[in-house]
């Protein structure tokens, strides 16, 4: 009956096609601005309109000015974001101003930095700068020009305040105008206000979703999904990545009460209920024979020993500079160090879910979808679908840190599975919200990878690096993605090496090189991905070349950043902002670019009596160009170096036998209130365009306490977490 | 079949005894501003009030709650909580947002207990309340600011 059921339902697991992701790329670049301008409806339904609906801007009859977000925003603000942009353009009062997200439209709304619709990078804000401005702008001209027509006045007599139009007398609400706005020749041209015309980018404009998210955040998450009728999803999947099922038993889960069905997915068992408690008893319920010859069977222990070995080889080059391995030979001293990084869970607030509505002909997606192309797509294939028979609807998400980002849209190809199973079954369509328990979502794989490094760096007998190499050993997160061809060269994954290869420290003879093992965990970028390692190593072995030449570790690095003026300057700008060393603490300082985003930090800590750190305080420099919103750029690097704190302090992953040891918050520890230190955020005044946020406030935290923890204990820590050591 | 009270509203439910309050706030009665984090009372997105006392919602099971007065989220609306959300707003604490419903009713809890509340206090107080965006530098401050909002 196993055999019969699987042939019924194994749908091979459909890979996007290349071409057509490059197809879409294409089309979409070409139709960026104009994007902008489109109104989407004919001028016959403007007619009767009495709204002005634009791709990314919709003026309601009643004043509402909306603007839809292509960007998921899981915390970091982007809505707002792009909010503020609108309304600065606009002209619109800041309480008339609400925003929701963009459907699934590549050709719409791809985010320019990738060429799909995407969130992701730290590209929101940089890649919508112009584009959403735009918006704003060309709505506002169009209100114009229907004021000009209805009052007889001329458009240059027109102008726009706090959503009010005012000309010749005459003055109405963006409301009032909004149909015949519609109306209007969207023009092909607008100007831009200037920087000293700013009213709120720059300045203040409170977060859009903040008073709602202060009062329950009703309707807003994809986990709150209730639709009627609707039902609930857990899946039994497989104690180890890549097992299969040899059989099961799932008559008593049958008869629980609320059970509506047990299905067998690619993915494992589904259980379908009428609660999220009942489906979660259902699926314990449930007597599953996973195959024991199948699926990956490594413990890290074993995966480690195999990292390590590769250390030895040489791996594939990325960027060499000079001669490396000549400086070294003739080096006056050569520093050897190995560090290693565990595997890390995401872990965000809200667990993973998506809710699907299928009926056969057409469905529906509901959930906090990152990577929309791809989810779009990938929901379209496995349904035997076209993509304009799917609708993914973007929630507000509850976390992500890359987790909702995947290549392979695993999340909605199951939720698509289980629509699927469900109509095949029999049944009358409903939605299934598939919902991720915490511990499904901490043992679910998609991690940070495990990362190990050798560094050998020399000194010559003036104090200056004489030779830089690196090796590292790290599963690609790109390979086998739809990003391969843009981010995977000769073997090196560019996500592994950024933030080292290049650096942006002038060290002449320096040479990475990489190997990418193949083990059967799915890995995923985490909060700045590779910048979480690369920026360990490098600010790590900065302070301890420094130290071993007898240099300043400021000075020693400002004498590598000659040729980056921004790098140097948030570094002079924390360090002048922290002032001395307060009594009893000690100090660590870490500068790092990520993603065209300059952070640095410097971190005050204090050694408790039992030999815990306690992080007292954090100063951060920031340069990311025009800060749109400098209290979200503020609370994105108090929460971006939080996260990463959290990592630094508890969080690892292990795996024995090829099985997740953790399974919860109580073994995967996140980050406490009473972990979390004071933090100044101090801003670089720049007219330069604006660069990401959400990720570059991560990478320097770890580094910073690394060092800090050298200044009060003399001990250099190159594994990772602080708990392996009884420091946390 | 339980009577109990939730957000000042006599309520009969007939569920499983065993069912956490969690799951039938949110899949019975759909009231999902109280929210799923962890199920095994480590994390407090869960948090309600219990008689007035904070409560983790997915470990505390239906059958038990005869007679109790249930508070979630969408009910509570004494002078601490309308400070504490004022404050939240005042101060943009919240980023995802998801944690924050337990916060809240974390925070509210502890003011109405102390209403000057150290730092040492709140660190106690919220220990459990997780935030994986780490707002917690604003939830500190918040609470502050909140208490100085019931003091005014
Ligand atoms: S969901 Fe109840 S404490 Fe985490
Ligand atoms: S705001 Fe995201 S978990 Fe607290």
């Amino acid at each position: 009956m196993l055999h019969n059921l699987r042939k019924h339902l194994a749908d091979p697991v459909v890979q996007p096609s290349r071409r057509g992701f490059l197809k879409l790329s294409a089309g979409a670049a070409g139709g960026l601005l104009i994007g902008a301008a489109v109104p989407l409806r004919s001028a016959a339904q403007n007619a009767q309109t009495t709204e002005l609906i634009t791709p990314f801007v919709h003026i309601t009859a009643d004043n509402k000015v909306l603007v839809l977000s292509k960007h998921l925003d899981k915390g970091q603000g982007t809505a707002t974001g792009l909010a503020t942009l609108v309304a600065e353009e606009l002209g619109a009062a800041a309480d008339q101003v609400e925003a929701d997200f963009a459907p699934a439209n590549v050709e719409l709304y791809a985010n320019l930095a990738f060429g799909a619709q995407g969130t992701g990078g730290s590209t929101a804000m940089p890649n919508s700068w112009e584009q959403y401005r735009q918006a704003g702008a060309t709505a506002r001209a169009m209100l114009i020009q229907a004021a000009s027509s209805e009052w007889d006045v001329p458009a240059s007599d027109i102008t726009v305040l706090d959503g009010v139009v005012s000309g010749g007398g005459n003055s109405a609400t963006f409301g009032a105008l909004a149909g015949l706005a519609a109306q209007q020749q969207a023009p092909s041209d607008v100007t831009l206000k200037t920087p000293d015309q700013w009213k709120y980018i720059g300045k203040t404009f409170a977060r859009v979703d903040v008073p709602q998210k202060s009062r329950g955040s009703l309707g807003m998450f994809g986990m709150d999904e209730q639709p009627e009728g609707g039902l609930v999803a857990v899946t039994a999947r497989p104690p180890r990545f890549g097992a299969e099922l040899s059989s099961y038993d799932a008559s008593a889960a049958m008869e629980m009460d609320g059970v509506m069905g047990v299905f067998e997915i690619p993915e494992g068992i589904a259980v379908v209920a009428t609660n999220t408690w009942i489906a979660m008893q259902a699926r314990d319920a449930l007597e599953l024979v996973w195959d024991e010859a199948t699926g990956e069977t490594r413990g890290t222990d074993e995966l480690i020993a195999e990292f390590r070995a590769l250390l030895d080889q040489p791996g594939s080059p990325a960027e060499p500079r000079g001669d490396a391995a000549a400086r070294l030979a003739n080096a006056a001293q050569v520093i050897e160090a190995d560090y290693f990084f565990p595997y890390l869970a995401h872990a965000s607030m809200e667990p993973l879910d998506m809710t699907v509505l299928y009926d056969g002909a057409s469905a529906a997606f509901w959930g906090g979808s990152q990577l929309q192309t791809t989810d779009h797509m990938m929901a379209a294939s496995t349904l035997g679908l076209d993509q304009d028979q799917v609708e993914i609807n973007t929630k507000w998400g509850g976390g992500s840190f890359g987790r909702r980002a995947t290549g392979d849209a695993h999340l909605v190809v199951e939720a698509a599975h289980i629509g699927k199973a469900w109509l095949d079954a029999e049944n009358e369509a409903r939605p299934i919200k598939l919902v991720y328990s915490r511990e499904d979502d901490i043992q679910g794989g998609y991690y940070r990878p495990m990362t190990l490094y050798r560094v050998r760096a020399g000194l010559d007998t003036d104090g200056n690096i004489a030779g830089f190499e690196t090796r590292i050993v790290s599963q690609s997160i790109i390979s086998g993605t739809p990003f391969e061809q843009f981010l995977v060269h000769n073997g090196v994954d560019h996500t592994t090496v950024e933030g080292i290869a290049p650096t942006p420290y002038s060290i002449p003879d320096m040479s990475v090189d990489v190997h990418h093992p193949q083990v059967g965990v799915p890995v995923l970028w985490w909060r700045s991905v590779g910048h979480t390692h690369t920026a360990y190593v490098m600010e790590t072995m900065m302070d301890e070349l420094a130290e071993a030449a007898g240099r300043d570790p400021i000075e020693f690095r400002l004498a590598y950043l000659d040729n980056d003026p921004r790098t140097a300057g948030v570094l002079r700008l924390a360090v002048e902002k922290a002032g001395a060393v307060p009594e009893g603490l000690h100090r660590g300082i870490a500068v790092h670019k990520s993603f065209d985003s300059y952070v640095a930090e410097v971190a005050d800590i204090r050694m408790r009596e039992d030999g815990t750190v306690k992080v007292e305080r954090v100063v951060c420099g920031v340069d990311c160009g025009v800060a749109i919103n400098p209290d979200n750029v503020e609370a994105q690097v108090e929460g971006g170096l939080g996260y990463g704190l959290s990592a630094v302090l508890r969080e690892e992953i292990t795996l024995t036998d090829g099985e997740v040891d953790q399974f919860n918050y109580p073994d995967y520890t996140p980050l406490k209130i009473s972990d979390m230190p004071e933090v100044e955020v101090h801003l670089v005044a720049s007219t330069e365009a604006p660069t990401g946020i959400g990720e570059p406030g991560t990478p320097p935290i770890g580094p910073a306490i690394a060092n800090a923890i050298y200044a009060a204990t003399g001990t250099r820590i190159r594994e990772l977490p602080l708990s392996r050591h009884g420091l946390a | 079949m339980i009577n109990f009270t939730l957000n000042g509203e006599a309520r009969q439910l007939d569920v499983d005894p065993n069912m956490p309050l969690l799951w039938a706030l949110r899949d019975e009665l759909k009231m999902t501003g109280t929210k799923f984090g962890c199920g095994v009372a480590f994390c407090g997105a869960c948090t309600v009030h219990v008689d007035g006392f904070p409560a983790r919602s997915c470990q505390t099971f239906i059958g038990d709650l005869e007679g109790a007065e249930v508070t979630t989220i969408e009910g509570v609306d004494t002078d601490a909580a309308k400070a504490v959300q004022d404050a939240w707003v005042e101060l943009q604490v919240p980023q995802c947002g998801y944690c924050q419903s337990g916060q809240i009713m974390s925070a509210t809890a502890l003011l109405a207990d102390t209403p000057q509340p150290t730092d040492e206090d709140i660190d106690a107080a919220m220990e459990n309340n997780i935030c994986r965006c780490a707002s917690y530098v604003r939830i500190r401050k918040a609470i502050h600011r909140a208490a100085e909002i019931m003091e005014a």
